[in-house]
């Protein structure tokens, strides 16, 4: 390579690398920092191809700049300074590290111009972003983690058996451009497969909630961002108007609705709507002409923001009280208003109310929708939208800050709108989803396409107002049916998760069985010349062999829960930090040769 | 704090917000009904020349979701909250 071109990943891994060697008092000022300076990189980056780099027999693009990578990259390095700057008190140099790695994954998929170069940087996003769910440092969370981290390699694996496919039957060209989606063959539903699986589409969706409700109060603010839309974005690259993923994003968009009624844990509720929110997204890639991959980026981009909002107003009744279920909360308004006022701008933002981002978003994937003649598309995501205000709109604020106070002392005793930091990065992310609301040509400008749409229209104000507000007195009609119950709803991740005890139970139950057997073996030979015998055999099993089994049993047992006890430890820093390191060195080599 | 005090006194006077309410749901749906004032010439559907019907199917839709969704949970899926533990 002639000239070097500095990716805006690697700011953000040296700045992560950098971190923990600052002395406390400029720490503050680094977090602040490193998010703003890749945000300025990214913002003025010049289009075109750029970081190509010989790499054995291949060639790895670092850097594709065009329309489509541009406004993800944008809104992605935008969101990192939100997401940086709401978590600037948290005291624990590892969640930054693999945030900004996280980050930095995301990124470098989305210049990716080539499928390894893809791959690289989507197993660093998976490896990074576990650690902010085991920052948590609860049970729970340990064991979500590692769901999460196998439902990735898994698919992660998938990707990569697609991925050389294809190189193998394109004789070593790894370039990633439209697939041929009217003529799929196995490598590219490997890598479709890979993809739908980041992006949480039906039936690989459930490591989503499961983690996002386990993650730490800032992490999941990262985590709603990047994983989903990242694929989104693959996917609008890769796959424009695969057919399937209509069908599959409508049944996203409903899924995710249905369960958030379910839903007793507000963030497991919000991480359910991620599902809903993507299944248009989803939809909009399916249906390929270019209003709907307007739409699709358009309401990524949206999304980004809305969601992130919504999840640090939650993430701040957390952080806060240290509760999240709706069970445990209630009339929270006197205590925590800002944050109330703040999720609702948030709430009103996803519900696609006139004046706020969601109203300029998704109306053009419906639209688009309509427009293809595929009136289903269009009522079916409307009756989701529906859904959508009902829940994060009407049952997440009502319960949390009106509703039955079920509050326990000590929640209501620690309630109360979180510091300036967090306040602020709220009020950040409410600025821009309602100022994307009313200035549109901020965003449209911005997609890939030209746009020739006008959200603002006397119908579709009229439409939406009814719909919405209609949905309203649906919502205050039905309260009763809605009051939140103290339970769990199975989702698809009950077969791993079975799987995982059955397998326990199959190791424990027929060695018992065994044992068991043994023993009544000596019983029933009970004859008295062979007592004796028996006797030293029976001693010799308990002494030796019993001892030998149980003492192998008491190893095992010790050796997990100290490696259980690391990993929530310090080791979780020292691997992230190690991994960083790392990535970034790799990273550097590659550019800079 | 103000905004506390501006959220009890519509608290306290909650019988004037629901009239209000009504009357602005009232409002949308006799506008939705004007042609001159909203615009149809765009709908996509015969169905959606309807004046209201879009406040029909909010508010059915949201009805149905609900039911639906309740019915679904209770055939099994919602579970106690110790389910996974042993």
């Amino acid at each position: 390579m002639s000239d070097f071109w500095l990716h805006p990943s690697l700011l953000l891994l040296l700045g992560a690398a950098i971190l923990p060697l600052l002395p406390r008092a400029v720490k503050k000022g680094w977090l602040l920092l490193v998010p703003i300076v890749v945000f300025a990189r990214v913002a003025t980056m010049p289009e075109g191809v750029f970081g190509t780099v010989e790499f054995l027999e291949w060639t790895l693009t670092f850097g594709r700049i065009d329309a489509l990578s541009r406004v993800f990259a944008y809104i992605m390095s935008l969101m990192a300074i939100i997401g940086t700057l709401y978590g600037l008190k948290v005291d624990d140099d590892g969640q930054h590290i693999a945030a900004w790695t996280y980050v930095a994954g995301s990124l470098g998929v989305i210049f990716a111009g080539d499928l390894l170069a893809l791959f690289l940087f989507w197993e660093l996003m998976a490896f990074s972003s576990v650690f902010l769910i085991w920052a948590r440092r609860t049970p729970k969370a340990l064991g979500a983690g590692f769901r999460y981290l196998l439902v990735h390699t898994v698919s992660g694996l998938a990707l990569l058996a697609g991925i050389v496919l294809v190189g193998m039957a394109r004789n070593g060209d790894y370039s990633f451009t439209a697939f041929d989606v009217h003529h799929p063959d196995l490598a590219m539903w490997l890598i479709l497969g890979g993809f739908i699986l980041n992006a949480a589409v039906p039936p690989l969706h459930a490591w989503l909630p499961d983690a996002y409700g386990e993650g730490t109060f800032n992490g999941s603010v990262f985590l709603s961002a990047f994983t989903t839309k990242t694929a989104v974005y693959a996917l609008a690259r890769g796959f424009p108007g695969m057919e399937i993923l209509i069908v599959l994003g409508v049944i996203m968009a409903l899924y995710g609705v249905v369960y958030a009624v379910l839903e007793n844990d507000c963030r497991r509720l919000l991480a359910y709507h991620i599902i809903s929110q993507v299944g248009y997204m989803v939809a909009g890639v399916g249906l390929g002409t270019q209003m709907a991959i307007n739409g699709t980026v358009a309401h990524a981009f949206a999304h980004i923001l809305y969601k992130g909002l919504l999840f640090m107003g939650c993430g701040s009744v957390l952080f806060m009280t240290g509760q999240s279920k709706f069970t445990e909360l209630g009339g929270l308004y006197k205590k925590m208003p800002w944050t109330f006022v703040f999720t609702m701008i948030g709430g009103l933002s996803i519900s696609a109310f006139p004046l706020f981002s969601g109203f300029v978003s998704k109306s053009m994937i419906i639209a688009a929708g309509f427009e293809d003649h595929k009136l289903w598309v269009g009522f079916l995501l409307t009756l989701a939208s529906v859904g959508t205000f009902l829940h994060t709109g009407l049952k997440v604020p009502y319960f949390i800050w009106f509703g039955k106070n079920n509050c326990r002392e000590e929640t209501w005793r620690r309630a109360a709108d979180p510091g300036w930091n967090m306040i602020a990065a709220m009020a950040i992310a409410s600025f821009l989803c309602i100022f994307i609301g009313v200035y549109t040509p901020f965003l449209y400008r911005m997609l890939p396409y030209p746009v020739d749409y006008d959200p603002y229209t006397s119908y579709h104000i009229s439409e939406t107002m009814l719909l919405l507000c209609f949905t309203g007195v649906g919502f205050f009609l039905l309260l009763k049916k809605l009051e939140p119950t103290p339970t769990i709803s199975i989702d698809l991740d009950w077969p791993y998760r079975m799987a995982g005890r059955a397998f326990y139970w199959l190791a424990r139950k027929p060695i018992q069985a065994i044992d068991n057997a043994w023993g009544e073996l000596y019983r029933t030979l009970g004859l008295v010349g062979l007592m004796r015998l028996a006797l030293v055999a029976a001693v010799f099993d308990n002494r030796v062999i019993d001892g030998i089994v149980d003492g192998v049993g008491a190893k095992v047992r010790a050796c997990g829960a100290r490696v259980r006890g690391l990993q929530r430890g310090s080791l979780q820093e020292n691997l992230t930090f190690a991994f960083a390191t790392a990535a970034a060195l790799i990273v550097a080599y590659l550019i800079a040769f | 704090m103000n905004l506390v005090r501006l959220i009890d006194y519509l608290r306290e006077h909650l019988k004037t917000v629901i009239r209000v309410c009504y009357g602005f749901l009232a409002l949308l749906v006799v506008l939705d009904a004007l042609p001159f004032v909203v615009d149809k010439h765009h709908a996509h559907t015969q169905i959606e020349k309807i004046p209201g019907f879009w406040a029909v199917f909010g508010l059915v839709g949201c009805i149905i979701l609900i039911v639906l969704s309740k019915w679904y949970g209770k055939l099994g899926i919602m579970q106690r909250e110790d389910y996974y533990d042993e």
